[in-house]
């Protein structure tokens, strides 16, 4: 294999009902700098159903170029569509390394490019580097449930590929006044060659969890003690805008949906603000909470290890913190 | 119907402890369990078998000799036939080089033994947290694969799977055989009875080395057939100062950190 020809970082930026993930333009940040590294373009790739406008604004937060596939078969997602259109574009532009948001989506789409382009997958990277000399990357991820962190290498395969957690990254500032190339493949996909399909798509709106997008979550653990006891974390969440997160432990006892779980098996966030209410703070948790930018949290028990990757704690009973944190913030407010 | 359930044995990381002084994974007397990703797999597998007669289910696994100790455990809650994978060649295998040599072992099982219908497995193991191995199966053997399950059930000769999204849910179906992930269920695996622990213990679990798979590229294998490579571990560093009110009065500690993070420009 010569790695001559493989020259450019590619994002891959999912979409969904044509709307872009936030990890997509997130990844463009650490992308303009791996690009630069190894002196190669910023290209955004993007699938779906009419996704001009999410290219133009890859372009607005830095990519040098992108290269569009559009058709009625992107528009929901599938592996079988996603998975030859991504082939056909690295067969045909060779690029040195691939990066795909962790998303459910992405770490479905991940393995099945790294099967059918015989190469190296490094999965829910936290950490990216690249060496300018190889232009080998560097993923570092961490294994173990957060215990451990790996740096993992795929020096004999083209394209790299890694999945990338999503609120690790910050978006890069937006220029509305860049322009570049947006590049049009026509690939399609024939509908018998999309193997699963989509019976039902069930939406519920009234109980939407959108943790890894949220500014501002409100969590809570093994302290809220019952189902009734969120009742307090949804009104601190109501009073800042905020969504409302729990710990496996709280999942677990069957207080609140599995949607809401943050953690190593549930969603990784980053959010402005995160605050941990009666939740002790299990490594499996902190891994998952570690891309926050302030993490607040209240506890009983002032070794709770939460304490330890916080940056305000409180030793309290979450029952009378709470309450004098939603009045102390509504007579701010007025 | 014929299912066909990877499991696998992993450390159980909740038990891992950091050494403070080394700042090293203590891995000594840490317990080994079944992934229990692979175990709500194989409760969707059994609840599958329940209503559906004639249903078998064989377990494979990949690893050393002890790793039958999770190949038992699955045969006494619902697995009919167990397999491991064992070989000096399969050592070191990343995730392509381990999907590539399962996938050559289910060709070798279904050649002998019929073709499967379902081949599941956890949407990720515990220890790697890769989520990749049971949907590079799906590309070798070709077939459809639908990941993060949180319900599996089969509907004539397809099956449909619940997968949570962002705003609810979506029910996705696929003609078998396909692969399967499994998520988290809102149902606990079933528990053994003292009988079907006993009867476990009695199976036979059919051990495969290199040898015994007939249509197996040495190459593709191990060390070798793994594309990505671990340059090193290190365990993470913590770097936090948290500014921790003990206060008698913790309704006041609570006003005072909110007047801190608006200070601090985050509210």
């Amino acid at each position: 294999m010569s790695f001559e020809e493989y020259k450019n970082l590619w994002v891959f930026v999912e979409t969904e009902e044509n709307v872009a993930k936030p990890v997509g333009y997130e990844l463009l940040n650490p992308g303009r700098a791996l690009a630069d590294k190894i002196k190669g373009k910023l290209v955004a790739v993007v699938v779906g159903g009419k996704v001009e406008d999410v290219a133009k604004k890859a372009i607005q937060y830095g990519a040098d170029e992108a290269i569009i596939v559009e058709g009625d078969e992107y528009y929901n997602y599938s592996t079988d569509a996603f998975g030859i259109a991504m082939k056909t574009l690295v067969d045909k532009y060779k690029p040195s390394a691939v990066l795909v948001g962790a998303t459910q989506n992405g770490r479905d789409l991940g393995p099945r490019m790294a099967c059918d382009l015989s190469t190296g997958l490094t999965a829910d990277c936290t950490g990216l580097d690249v060496d300018e000399e190889t232009g080998n990357m560097i993923w570092t991820r961490p294994a173990f449930g957060g215990n451990l962190m790996a740096m993992i290498l795929c020096p004999d395969n083209r394209p790299q590929l890694g999945t990338v957690r999503p609120g690790v990254f910050k978006r890069p500032a937006l220029d509305e006044s860049r322009t570049a190339e947006i590049i049009r493949e026509d690939i399609h996909v024939a509908e018998d060659q999309i193997r699963v399909k989509i019976r039902e798509r069930i939406k519920e709106v009234a109980e939407a969890v959108n943790l890894e997008e949220a500014d501002i979550i409100v969590s809570g653990g093994r302290g809220v003690g019952s189902a009734d006891g969120f009742g307090i974390i949804r009104e601190m969440a109501d009073v800042l805008g905020a969504t409302v997160g729990a710990s496996r432990a709280a999942v677990d006892s069957g207080w609140i949906a599995h949607a809401h779980q943050v953690g190593q098996t549930g969603k990784t966030v980053g959010p402005k603000l995160y605050i941990a209410c009666g939740i002790s703070g299990a490594i499996q948790h902190a891994a998952g909470i570690a891309g926050s930018d302030c993490i607040v949290s209240i506890n009983k028990d002032p070794d709770a290890p939460i304490f330890e990757v916080s940056d305000y704690g409180i030793v309290g009973d979450l029952f009378t913190v709470l309450p004098a944190m939603i009045e102390e913030i509504k007579k701010i407010r007025g | 119907m014929r299912i066909l359930v990877c499991v696998k044995q992993v450390p159980d990381t909740t038990e891992i402890k950091i050494d403070p002084v080394t700042n090293t994974l203590i891995r000594a007397g840490v317990p080994s369990i079944l992934n229990p990703f692979d175990a709500y797999a194989l409760e969707v597998a059994a609840r599958i078998k329940d209503v559906t007669p004639d249903t078998t289910i064989t377990l494979l696994s990949m690893g050393p000799e002890q790793a039958k100790a999770v190949l038992t455990e699955g045969l006494a809650v619902g697995g009919d036939f167990a397999y491991l994978c064992s070989d000096r060649k399969f050592g070191g295998s990343d995730t392509l080089a381990t999907s590539y040599i399962l996938a050559s072992a289910i060709k070798q099982i279904e050649a002998e033994e019929g073709k499967f219908d379902l081949i599941m497995g956890g949407k990720q193991a515990i220890d790697g947290d890769t989520g990749q191995t049971c949907v590079e199966i799906a590309s070798h053997l070709g077939i459809p694969q639908i990941t993060y399950a949180n319900e599996a059930t089969v509907d004539g000769d397809e099956v449909v799977v619940k997968r949570e999204s962002d705003q609810g849910y979506d029910m996705v179906s696929a003609k078998m055989p396909a692969v399967v992930t499994v998520n988290k269920t809102a149902f606990e695996p079933r528990y053994p009875t003292l009988r079907s622990k006993m009867a476990a213990r009695k199976k036979e679990i059919k051990v495969l080395t290199f040898d015994d798979i007939k249509e197996i590229d040495v190459t593709r294998c191990g060390l070798k057939g793994s594309p990505t490579k671990v340059k090193k571990t290190f365990t993470p560093v913590r770097n936090k100062t948290c500014i921790k009110l003990e206060e008698e009065d913790v309704a006041a500690a609570g006003k005072k950190v909110v007047n801190m993070l608006v200070d601090a420009k985050v509210l």
